[in-house]
């Protein structure tokens, strides 16, 4: 059975610091209760609507990096529907069905390994978010009163609304991992700030079965499960031969299951048509090439140069660069300390175990930064310290925040660098031992051995290269 | 001296070379309104207090010999569709009852900077929607030529106060004829400015793509002194046009100068689809005009604009479905009449309940325009309606290559009685808008001016008879053609007079 998946995606533009059609703030997050709001955003009789255009050149950029055509002129609609969260019972939106008026359209992004795999936008578009509603007390089902939040009124939002290309969930959290790192290299939207991403799914399995729209996924971790739960869902109703019917369903995060939308959501009419206030923008061809001036630089590209300039692999760059946060502290650590290989071996194989990745922000709680992680590289390139000692270390500084070498001089954890206290150690392991000294004069892989009992008597704090050198030349030596 | 009966520029004048106060002169605009107020019923709001704080400080503003602004002490009364910060802002409906918005629309505050003292907000049909100013929470404002007839709207409360002499001018609003048909009906001269020209923020929309704020007078001199204070690019206003610093306009003898040194005859167009479907006292009237201004040394000559006969169709189409969107927000959640507890309401339910105290008129539109925008309708109504708008556009611009202005009445009919029409059929009431709607369609400036009176037929009694208003119609942006015609008119015409109250 063919399972056809189709996403849309909305990004609040968090790097724009003003909201869509006014001056206001958009840094609602811990504020009073409308405290961001002008007479434009609350929808005073009289207000009319000012385009941002930072903002339209921040979708600019989302649509590039899409691989989205920009066309030359954009404009807005109105989207008529009633609903408490919105000042003026009607969102600013852009619409395709009279005519392209949205900022991107007919994009493709390759995702997964090397690309491997590709998904069709079909367009992205500039809107404002709707104010917040507060169920005092609970639900909407249990709240007797509901409190109003305009804070977000106006909030630019980019809606990316994919064409239904994939089957597999594994996929579109492939692909969701690739769109957070676009825009968070973007820099357009901190992904980690709550609820500045949401992802709404429509899923059909079967041909022509009916598509079912999943929403209320409040973040993108889950829409891989709530896919699955879905998928798994109808197809035990269609082995059955009972019909799925045509709906909406909303994601239940502490059950982890779909369920039927408890309001009925009849067939809206929106009554859509282009916005009198703002006249059409004509952005003209310029606008993509000066667009394409002011990106950063983009994931791929990233990567690539990881691999090129670092001499990373593609696995290791990879995994840093999927989270913009992981990339920029690889690429600080190297301003302190540049040894990129080992760096990054620290950063991907042991640092990451201690993130907790179910964290939004992936160093919440630890207390290391660069600086730590340079130094604990630098340490073991200088075989100041080995690299057991080092990961030793580091459990130890990501919860004090204390600096590698400090940690070391205080445990005594530095190599015995000594040599004269190393030769004394091989000596009483040359004394103890006797048996297997004459064995290993016979056979050289027996030296492992006594390598081992000098690790052990100097607590592990001997330099083993030298250690073992130390050794083979006593052995040569006509015994005594 | 009856300071009252002054016109916007003597009254500047006069205040400004010390020869009376401001205060002495908004005094006395106060007591003309308490005496002239119970006729009329212009006004929604008298802002006495505040008009006289205002007048006291333009005083000795003037007396310390600073600066006092080009319409310094002139009183002039707002439409109450239009914000000024702290006074309520009804739009004439029950809707906005409690409304008081906490900013000036640019046009107000440019006024103010300007001098301009507010002495109050006037009347008009609800939301703007009415030809009559009868649709009026506060009750019909009457014409002050016959006070059981209507002004005309919906910037009746603009025209009636200044023609009343409760102030020397006024702002209304003009989205389908709703400065020019009041003006027409009491005699004044009232101008719909090119589209783009003038700020609309803070005029509460009725219909966006069509309406601009246009200004009131009892000469074409004033309404120019208005235009020159409230016209211009505005950062707020998306939709105003690029057009610099802002225009001046002149209406005086200069205008006749400028066509001798440019040996230039004005050319006058009359419409003649403007004139067969009006009265025969108007056309009348309108004939007359024509021959004033061929004497005047204007070519005159008929002419036709054959995309007339869509243009009412594709105004209402339009005009309504925006104000489907427009009024949505008024809801009574975030602002509007107290008397409603959303105590046991579901929100839809409460939604509901609230916009019941909606007026007819705006149920009725309200319910039109979400019909032509419903999806499968779009392209069948609205579409088309600006198509309708895209040909008449077309057809106008070809016309001024020949015409300076095109003339016509403003109004078809004269001014009727309180009443007759709004039991009927509400399509008939449509129907008076056919002159002046194309205007608003194409974006072009108009302007009404007084062009005669005539005797109401049947109506025993009417001693100097009802007004009639010339329209005439200019390209886009050439204002100061449309003011030079005007003034032209209005110096030869001498209609200007004031009713007796």
């Amino acid at each position: 059975m063919e399972t056809k998946i189709g996403l849309e995606i909305h990004c609040q533009l968090t790097g724009v610091k003003s909201k869509l059609f006014c001056s206001c703030s958009c840094d609602y997050r811990g504020k009073g209760a409308n405290a961001n709001v002008c007479p434009t955003c609350a929808g005073l009789p009289g207000t009319l609507p000012l385009l941002n255009r930072k903002a339209v050149e921040c979708a600019g950029m989302i649509s590039l990096a899409l691989g989205c055509k920009i066309p030359d002129e954009i404009a807005f609609y109105r989207k008529n529907y009633f609903y408490p969260d919105l000042p003026k019972n009607f969102q600013l939106t852009q619409y395709n069905a009279y005519g392209i008026t949205s900022i991107g359209v007919e994009g493709k992004l390759e995702y997964g390994d090397g690309g491997s795999k590709s998904t069709r936008i079909r367009r992205v578009q500039l809107e404002e978010d709707p104010g917040r509603l507060v169920y005092e007390g609970g639900s909407m089902e249990t709240s007797i009163y509901t409190l109003i939040d305009y804070n977000r009124a106006g909030v630019p939002l980019v809606e990316i609304v994919t064409e239904p290309d994939f089957s597999d969930p594994k996929d579109v959290r492939l692909f969701l991992d690739k769109v957070t790192s676009i825009i968070e290299h973007l820099e357009v939207c901190d992904t980690k700030l709550e609820g500045s991403v949401r992802c709404d799914a429509n899923v059909s399995v079967g041909g022509g079965g009916n598509r079912v729209e999943i929403k209320n996924v409040s973040s993108f971790a889950d829409v891989e499960k709530a896919l699955r739960y879905e998928i798994t869902r109808q197809r035990t109703m269609a082995s059955r031969d009972i019909e799925v019917k045509a709906e909406t369903r909303h994601w239940d995060d502490a059950r982890k299951v779909t369920k039927e939308s408890r309001t009925k959501e009849e067939e809206q009419d929106y009554r859509y048509f282009p916005e009198p206030d703002i006249p059409a923008v004509v952005l003209g061809s310029e606008f993509s090439s000066s667009v394409m001036q002011l990106m950063p630089e983009l994931p791929d590209a990233r990567k690539d140069r990881f691999v090129l300039d670092y001499d990373l692999s593609a696995h290791v760059a990879q995994v840093l660069i999927n989270n913009k946060e992981l990339a920029d502290f690889f690429e600080s650590a190297l301003k302190t300390y540049h040894s990129p290989k080992e760096i990054a071996n620290w950063i991907v194989t042991d640092l990451m175990g201690f993130m907790n990745e179910k964290e939004e922000r992936l160093f919440e709680g630890l207390k290391i930064g660069p600086e730590h992680v340079a130094e604990l590289a630098k340490l073991v390139d200088q075989n100041v310290i080995n690299r057991a000692t080092a990961k030793q270390i580091l459990g130890q500084i990501v919860k004090t925040g204390e600096m590698p070498s400090s940690v070391a001089k205080k445990t005594r954890a530095s190599m015995i660098d000594d040599a004269g206290a190393l030769a004394q150690a091989i000596d009483s392991v040359f004394q103890s031992e006797k048996a297997a000294v004459q064995d290993a004069r016979r056979n050289p892989n027996a030296a492992n051995f006594l390598l081992g009992k000098v690790m052990q008597l100097t607590r592990g704090r001997a330099d083993p290269k030298a250690a073992l050198e130390l050794i083979q030349k006593k052995l040569s030596e006509p015994s005594s | 001296m009856e300071l009252f009966r002054l016109s916007a520029g003597q009254a500047a004048g006069g205040i400004k070379s010390r020869e009376f106060s401001a205060e002495e002169y908004v005094c006395q605009l106060l007591e003309r309104i308490k005496k002239v107020e119970p006729k009329v019923n212009a006004f929604v709001t008298v802002n006495s207090e505040e008009a006289l704080e205002q007048a006291r400080a333009l005083d000795k503003k003037i007396r310390d010999g600073q600066d006092a602004g080009a319409l310094a002490g002139v009183a002039l009364s707002i439409k109450d569709n239009i914000c000024v910060k702290g006074l309520r802002t009804t739009c004439a409906s029950k809707m906005l009852e409690s409304y008081v918005p906490p900013y000036d629309a640019t046009v107000v505050r440019r006024l103010k900077q300007a001098g301009a003292i507010i002495i109050g907000k006037v009347n008009l049909d609800e939301f703007a929607m009415g030809s009559t100013t009868e649709f009026s929470r506060h009750g019909p404002t009457r014409n002050p030529w016959d006070i059981s007839r209507v002004p005309g709207g919906s910037s009746g409360g603009s025209a009636a106060s200044v023609a009343a002499l409760e102030c020397a001018a006024s702002l209304g609003s003009d989205t389908g004829g709703s400065v020019r048909c009041p003006a027409s009906f009491c005699s004044v001269v009232g101008l719909k400015p090119t589209y783009g020209l003038v700020s609309r923020y803070g005029l509460v929309s009725y219909a966006n793509s069509l309406e601009q704020v246009g200004p009131v007078g009892r000469t074409v001199e004033d309404v120019a002194a208005v235009m020159n204070v409230i016209a211009g690019t505005d950062e707020h206003d998306h939709t105003t046009a690029a057009v610099g610093a802002r225009p001046v306009y002149s209406a005086g003898h200069d205008g006749g100068r400028r066509r001798q040194q440019q040996q230039q005859q004005l050319r006058v167009g009359l419409v003649k689809e403007f004139v067969e479907g009006a009265d025969s006292a108007v056309a009348k009237v309108i004939h007359s005009a024509m021959d004033t201004l061929a004497k005047q040394d204007c070519r005159c000559e008929e002419t036709s604009l054959g995309a007339v006969k869509y243009a009412l169709a594709s105004y209402y189409t339009i005009a309504m479905a925006e104000a489907s969107s427009n009024l949505a927000r008024y809801d009574n959640v975030r602002y509007g009449f107290d008397d409603l507890n959303p105590e046991g309401y579901e929100w839809n339910s409460y939604f509901a309940k609230a916009r019941s105290n909606f007026g007819e008129e705006v149920k009725r539109r309200i319910i039109v325009g979400s019909y032509v925008l419903s999806s499968g309708y779009y392209g069948k109504y609205y579409l088309k309606a600006q198509q309708v708008r895209s040909i008449l556009r077309k057809e106008l611009k070809s016309l001024f290559k020949h015409y300076d202005v095109l003339i016509g009445p403003t109004m078809p009919i004269l001014p009727f009685k309180i009443g007759e029409k709004i039991e009927d059929d509400p399509l008939k009431m449509y129907l008076v808008d056919i002159e002046t709607v194309v205007a608003n369609l194409a974006g072009n400036p108009a302007i009404s001016v007084p062009a005669g009176f005539v005797a109401a037929a049947a109506a025993a009694g009417d001693d100097g008879g009802l007004p009639v208003g010339l329209q005439m119609m200019a390209d886009e942006f050439q204002e100061q053609k449309m003011l030079d015609a005007a003034f032209l008119f209005e110096g030869a015409a001498k209609v200007q007079r004031s009713p007796e109250l």
